[in-house]
């Protein structure tokens, strides 16, 4: 038994996370591929994400429905998400059940059927996925955002994808795509839980051992110029309400002005979460932008999004307007703040304060074997495993001047766009 | 299927690692610890909620329990939301049907730090004239979002179709006209009557020894009193569907429809509980979403979702099956859906389906307990529903107990394919 992390590898490329974990009689186990909507293009953006969908569609070995079974039979759960870097897969299972996990893994890393007929009925559940998210105002306005932050990086598009192509694509685009980035030289398991390291490399290695593995090349996704002045965008919709949102292209994760926007979110509109299950999280009460807008009745919420990313992406500020204001009036609002942070180093305190918050919600997302196992995966699609371990460290280091840099370099009128979304009827 | 489930038996709660303490003044407190980790879990709830709502006031609860911690005796908004947002933790009120519930999470060393906060929010709430009007706005536009949303829209409209002229139709959040009406005032005089000690419960899980907890909860709250503080009102008969009703609302510029339809439910201490939880699970829970995800979803493609939930507390419950659609596909998946039920009440669940369902409810025990938030949650229903501190040990027999007979005989008690009521929100 190991506190500690085991990284290892096996010849075909698959890279191995393991940690030991035994305070409950469950493991959590995740098979990320480094492929999402960043290795998209139209007219078949979307793909990664259909891909993942027909992942559950059955192998010969185990048809559509029976994993399900097996599976919820246990008591277990299983998913997959795809985002802009990556696609995972996982399942948290009572520990005796990990020979499943791994056999169900690798079988269908190859052996997916891609039936036509199910990749046609899923193409309308897809469809019908997206119109969920067009429901959504805050939809509408990020991929709009999205749309205009990027010229040439797929970064532009939406990861459930542009609908005309999803009408139009393939079953052998899908299949093509699942072919091309699912392989153990594609991928990283990572799995925390009640199990004996040794005993569980060697059931990896027999149950993935044989599969041949191929290292792709990066040089496929297209890099961004920087950006040449500030894009607006304007949607109208349904609704009553207005919404704001401010997208500043941001350092990848790996860099490490990334930590001095991290404690610059903190500041601006509260610590972010690292949690993706269970409980966790603070709130943003006592942040600059929500003192100024919501305290000062311009908005009613507001939030920040920085995200940990392989490629320069958006942090964006997020804000819902106050009935009695408008967008410009909240982006006024937000431009007096951010001027504050622009002009004048923050003070060592409130560095210090966004250290300790952050250091309070890591402790949070070590509270499930879900999350646990989470993080030992997923800072490989864009960093090194060691990002994670090194997360706090990192933090610590950020000095007053750090911050005033970093803002001074990302968060300037010249290098975002801003987006308004306002109800129709104002619009006429 | 309960290998796992005995294996993990003496770690799940039960008499032997949960303290339960009554203080004199009707305070509960249930405290389990998992040194597993710094944090801990806070949650509780007290006898305070949307049914003690004025008709021309609903939504009186709710910004009530959204304005505890606007500003106390000792805090202001800003002072107390720095104390907590300092350490990295969270503790928010929140008004429901029956109860008003709160939530916090630290680490456990700012347990008596959390715990001063929460006593203070709830014991000297001072309801500031400004914050209440923000509030007040901030619901408002809370509630014209929820007019666009096909989702809650359709789930409000089931509300009124299946408990129509019962207290529950209304939504805790209430509507804009009613929300309109309420003034500062009715706050301080619905917190005087409803909030007190009396059924307040607290369980607190994670890094701190019981008897600590008990202690650090005695000292912040043992000497609350409030001898005006009302009981819970008594809830009326719900009269019962007669034949089916649809209803409809608009939401024009939408791409996607909701539908929620169903029927009324048990209450939590009914005998159907068990059979009913069961036969909601292999109707639309177990694996991607049961029959009805495989009608649906897998077999039609005509949604992302399509699922049946099953809510019972105190008083009537109701059984939901709902699914997002094309607006072009909405009679479809709703006859899909009553085809679904009505082969439900037809004939009884297939052994295997039995089988599944059963082994599914006992494997999944680690994981629902596996978080202090999770076991924070299972002790208030322990209290809540008087289910015993043994419930737990008792719970594979009363899951194993349950036939097929029994889930055909309960859900033709409440679910008729001919009464059913039905939402459809969309453009």
């Amino acid at each position: 038994m190991t506190d500690q992390t085991h990284f290892d590898s096996l010849p075909n490329g698959l890279t191995i996370h393991l940690k030991e974990i035994h305070t409950a009689p469950l493991i959590s186990s995740w098979v990320w591929y480094k492929v999402g909507s960043r290795n998209e293009r139209r007219p078949t953006t979307g793909v990664s994400h259909w891909v993942e969908h027909m992942q559950f569609k059955g192998t010969e070995k185990y048809p559509a429905g029976q994993l399900d079974r097996e599976i919820s039979r246990m008591g277990g759960v299983w998913n997959a998400m795809t985002y802009l870097d990556w696609t995972t897969y996982f399942q948290t299972l009572p520990a005796y059940a990990a020979d499943l996990s791994l056999s169900l893994e690798a079988d269908r890393m190859v052996n997916s059927r891609f039936d036509p007929q199910e990749v046609e009925l899923e193409r309308t559940v897809i469809i019908s996925e997206r119109e969920g998210n067009e429901n959504q105002p805050q939809f509408l306005l990020g991929e709009a955002i999205q749309a205009a932050g990027f010229d040439q990086h797929p970064y532009q598009y939406e990861v459930i994808g542009e609908k005309e192509d999803l009408k139009t694509m393939s079953r052998d685009d899908l299949y093509g795509h699942y072919k091309r980035y699912y392989n153990p030289g594609n991928a990283v398991l990572a799995i925390a839980g009640d199990f004996e390291t040794q005993a569980m490399l060697d059931k990896i290695t027999e149950a993935f051992g044989a599969i041949p593995g191929t290292t792709l090349s990066d040089s496929e996704v297209p890099g961004e110029p920087p950006m040449d002045g500030e894009r607006r965008v304007s949607i109208a919709g349904p609704g009553q309400t207005s919404y704001v949102q401010i997208a500043y292209r941001a350092p990848s994760a790996s860099d490490l002005d990334f930590f001095s926007l991290t404690v610059l979110d903190s500041l601006l509109t509260g610590p972010s979460s690292l949690n993706m299950f269970g409980s966790g999280g603070t709130t943003n009460k006592t942040s600059r932008l929500y003192r100024a807008l919501v305290e000062g009745e311009i908005a009613v919420s507001c939030f920040g999004a920085l995200q940990a990313t392989h490629d320069p992406y958006l942090y964006s500020l997020n804000l819902t307007v106050h009935p009695h204001h408008t967008p410009d009036d909240v982006l006024q609002a937000v431009d007096d703040e951010l001027k504050k942070v622009l002009d004048s180093p923050v003070s060592s305190d409130q560095i210090a304060r966004a250290i300790k918050q952050a250091k309070a919600l890591f402790a949070y997302s070590s509270e499930n074997i879900s999350n646990q196992a989470f993080w030992l995966g997923y800072t490989e699609m864009f960093a090194e495993y060691d990002w994670f371990e090194n997360y706090i460290n990192h933090l610590s280091k950020v000095t007053p001047e750090d911050v005033l840099r970093t803002a001074r370099e990302y968060l300037t009128p010249e290098n975002r766009v801003v987006g308004f979304y306002t109800p129709e009827e104002s619009q006429n | 299927m309960t290998k796992v489930y005995e294996d993990h038996r003496d770690a799940l709660p039960g008499p032997d690692n949960i303290t339960r303490e009554v203080l004199p003044n009707g305070i509960t407190i249930l405290a389990r610890s998992n040194f597993n980790n710094p944090s801990l879990t806070i949650r509780g709830y007290l006898i305070s909620g949307s049914l003690f709502d004025p008709a021309d006031k609903l939504g009186l609860s709710y910004l009530t329990a959204n304005g505890l911690m606007t500003g106390t005796a000792t805090n202001d908004f800003q002072s107390l939301y720095n104390e907590i947002e300092s350490v990295g933790a969270r503790l928010g009120f929140s008004a429901g049907t029956l109860s008003t519930s709160f939530s916090a999470h630290c680490l456990s060393e700012d347990l008596d730090l959390m715990l001063s906060l929460i006593a203070d929010s709830l014991r000297s709430p001072t309801f500031p004239e400004r914050e209440f009007n923000r509030q007040k706005m901030q619901m408002l536009t809370g509630l014209a979002i929820r007019a666009q949303d096909t989702n809650a829209m359709a789930a409000l409209l089931f509300d009124q179709t299946v408990y129509a002229g019962h207290p529950y139709e209304n939504p805790d959040e209430g509507f804009i006209e009613t929300v309109q009406n309420i003034e500062r005032e009715d706050l301080i005089h619905f917190y005087q009557r409803t909030f007190g000690p009396q059924g307040l419960t607290i369980a607190i899980v994670g890094a701190v020894e019981p008897k600590r907890a008990v202690d650090a909860i005695k000292s912040a709250l043992g000497d609350w009193q409030n001898p005006a503080q009302e009981s819970l009102p008594d809830l009326p008969p719900l009269a019962p569907i007669t034949e089916t009703v649809r209803k409809g609302i608009s939401i024009p510029g939408k791409s996607q429809a909701d539908i929620v339809m169903g029927c009324q439910g048990p209450d939590r201490l009914s005998p159907d509980y068990f059979p009913l939880r069961i036969g909601n699970n292999i109707l639309g829970e177990f694996g991607m979403m049961g029959r009805l995800g495989k009608s649906v979803r897998e077999d039609a493609g005509l949604a992302y979702y399509a699922y049946s939930s099953l809510s019972a507390s105190l008083g009537p419950g109701a059984w939901e099956m709902i699914a997002g659609v094309n607006t072009s596909n909405i009679e479809q998946a709703i006859d899909l859906i009553t085809d679904q039920a009505r082969q439900f009440v037809a004939k009884p669940v297939q052994a295997e389906e039995l089988a599944d369902s059963k082994s599914n409810f006992l494997g999944r025990m680690p994981l629902l307990l596996e978080s202090n938030g999770g076991v924070a949650v299972s002790l208030l229903n322990i209290e809540r529903f008087n289910l015993g501190l043994d419930y737990f040990l008792k719970y594979p027999q009363m899951i194993e107990s349950v036939t097929s007979d029994d889930i055909l005989e309960s859900s033709r008690k409440y679910l008729d394919p001919d009464k059913l009521a039905i939402a459809v929100a969309g453009p």
